[in-house]
């Protein structure tokens, strides 16, 4: 199955009125039409995909690499560039212009960003481990528990205070409610990770619910 | 907070104009869509606002009122197109915001005196 794909920045959330009188929680997601800038094929690169470029960016801020590599498209640099995968190739051609009509109200797509940052964190926070008990002599408050047996190492995967968060994660099957042509915005259904202001790559969904 | 543009167009497409001002103690009659199958009718729910929370889109409110001696409380999306008309059927004076007292109270106790001065 080919897929679809768009680049885009999350705006921030809001609730839409369905046609029906129901109150749907929307992300808003901005995507100024994202440009082709280069088109894997199977011959030059051994795999297939469109490499779309979002958002320009001053000259100053890139090098001559990416500005030799836009200029093939004859475009701006841009600030995030990502390859789609699984396309049907013969559709884009480079210098090509990537609008939010690809996608129509009530389909499902993935959207895969980067979420938060919250440094680091414990057991309690970061894997959602219960708590000791505070009082009555416990001791053992936010600690991580048993390392486990004693054969000289932890085994791969116990769960330990560390960094929590700014991790790349895809939130699969989100509907979208709109796609709004004139204001290049998206309207997804729910939640997609990140903050605000961050990039988010929207691509159809691998595993859409059947109807 | 300031809201993003792009954010604040969205929501006010769907803002309704045509809700009247009111607060909690008053008194309102929503004229709610309701949905059976195919058939849509109107089902009026009467009764005494003890909630306004929120702005804008996110904005609701809750009517309280007594039905056969059980209390029945609705909230609704003040922006909802789900209700075709809100009309406020008398101004109550009240001294508090959120009016959660009245689910103790029944009968006289639960009355509620109407504004003397009548608000715009």
């Amino acid at each position: 199955m080919t897929r679809k794909g768009i680049l885009g920045r999350k705006v921030g959330m809001t609730q839409v009125f369905t046609e029906n009188g129901e109150l749907v929680p929307v992300t808003v997601v901005e995507a100024t039409p994202n440009v082709v800038l280069q088109v894997k094929t199977m011959e030059n690169d051994g795999y297939e995909a469109v490499q779309l470029g979002f958002q320009d960016k001053r000259d100053v801020l890139s090098n001559k690499p990416e500005q030799g590599h836009v200029s093939k498209a004859k475009t701006a640099p841009k600030r995030f560039i990502r390859e789609i995968n699984d396309v049907e190739l013969g559709e884009y051609k480079v210098a090509d212009e990537v609008k939010v009509d690809i996608f129509n109200e009530g389909d499902y797509v993935d959207v895969t960003g980067t979420t938060k940052g919250h440094g680091y964190q414990g057991n309690v926070h970061k894997d959602g481990q219960s708590r000791g008990p505070e009082t009555h002599g416990s001791r053992y408050h936010r600690r991580p528990g048993s390392l486990g047996a004693i054969i000289n190492r932890v085994f791969p995967g116990k769960k330990l205070p560390g960094r929590m968060g700014n991790k790349t994660v895809t939130v699969q099957n989100l509907k979208i409610v709109r796609a709004d042509l004139d204001n290049n915005v998206l309207l997804i259904k729910g939640n997609v990770p990140g903050a605000n202001k961050s990039f988010v790559e929207i691509k159809s969904a691998v595993r859409a619910p059947k109807k | 907070m300031r809201q993003n543009a792009l954010i604040q167009k969205i929501n006010q497409d769907q803002l309704r104009e045509d809700i009247p001002n009111f607060r909690a103690g008053d008194s309102v009659r929503v004229h709610a869509r309701v949905v059976e199958g195919t058939r849509e009718r109107i089902q009026l729910f009467e009764g005494v606002v003890i909630r306004r929370r929120g702005t804008g889109i996110q904005a609701t409110y809750t009517v309280r009122k007594i039905t056969n001696g059980v209390g029945v409380e609705r909230t609704f999306p003040v922006h909802s197109p789900r209700v075709a008309k809100l009309e406020v059927v008398r101004f109550g004076q009240v001294r508090r915001a959120k009016l959660y007292y009245l689910r103790e109270l029944h009968g006289k106790a639960a009355r509620i005196p109407e504004s003397r001065r009548p608000r715009k």
